[in-house]
């Protein structure tokens, strides 16, 4: 299995693994009471000021740790760099969690529009957020065994 | 419009170059073996720059690496 298409492998476990430690340990903190008070919306306010850091930082470190563990178990360095395929298989998977993304952003809007309590639009965006890594990495995966 | 295929002699010209392999050819056309392997099989088309590269790594016009070929219905 090219290197690639294992880095594709560990993002897609360390994203699902961010997201279930977030809903593990960030959604029983949920505020009790009114769904419309501030309180709720300074909760999830502070959950996506929280994820999205510890998300980067937790890619990069994985990704990181990876190539370092990789490199010294196959002796193997040119894999390490991306050329015009990999570009374009990375593009393609963008895309694709961008679609996915996009399509959780309108479901969201739409939930406040059909007046749902905003935590439903901030678990929505949340999930379509969590759905948008992992379309991407798969789109990588089955892009990589394709062969593009 | 007649639809068409872009095909590669690349195999041949590998066996013609010294049994020359993927791993070579992938380092002098600065692309990883994985991408070598994808347009040999014919499941990439590589930029015009990359084709050219590939070309002068067996050092013959771009024509005798790459053809078109009309592909069956």
């Amino acid at each position: 299995m090219p290197y690639k298409e294992r880095q594709s492998i560990v993002s897609l476990l360390t994203t699902t693994l961010v997201a279930v430690v977030f809903f593990v340990y960030v959604l029983p903190r949920y505020p009790t009471g009114n769904p419309y008070s501030p309180a709720v919306f300074h909760f999830w306010g502070l959950a996506v000021v929280i994820l999205i850091p510890v998300s980067i930082a937790a890619n990069i470190a994985v990704s990181i740790a990876f190539s370092i563990v990789y490199s010294m178990a196959t002796q193997e360095k040119t894999s390490l760099v991306s050329d015009e395929r990999d570009q374009l298989i990375e593009l393609r998977a963008i895309r694709n969690g961008l679609y996915v993304f996009a399509g959780g952003f309108s479901l969201a809007m739409g939930s406040l529009a059909i007046d749902m309590p905003p935590s439903v639009m901030f678990i929505i965006i949340m999930v379509s957020g969590y759905g948008s890594g992992l379309v991407s990495n798969l789109t990588q995966i089955f892009l990589y065994r394709r062969g593009c | 419009m007649s639809a068409w295929v872009i095909r590669n002699n690349i195999r041949t010209l590998r066996f013609h170059h010294d049994e020359m392999t993927q791993q070579q050819l992938a380092e002098k056309a600065g692309v990883t073996r994985q991408t070598i392997v994808a347009i040999e099989k014919g499941k990439y088309s590589p930029s015009l720059e990359l084709a050219f590269r590939i070309a002068r790594a067996f050092d013959v016009p771009l024509e005798e690496v790459f053809f078109v070929e009309d592909s069956q219905p």
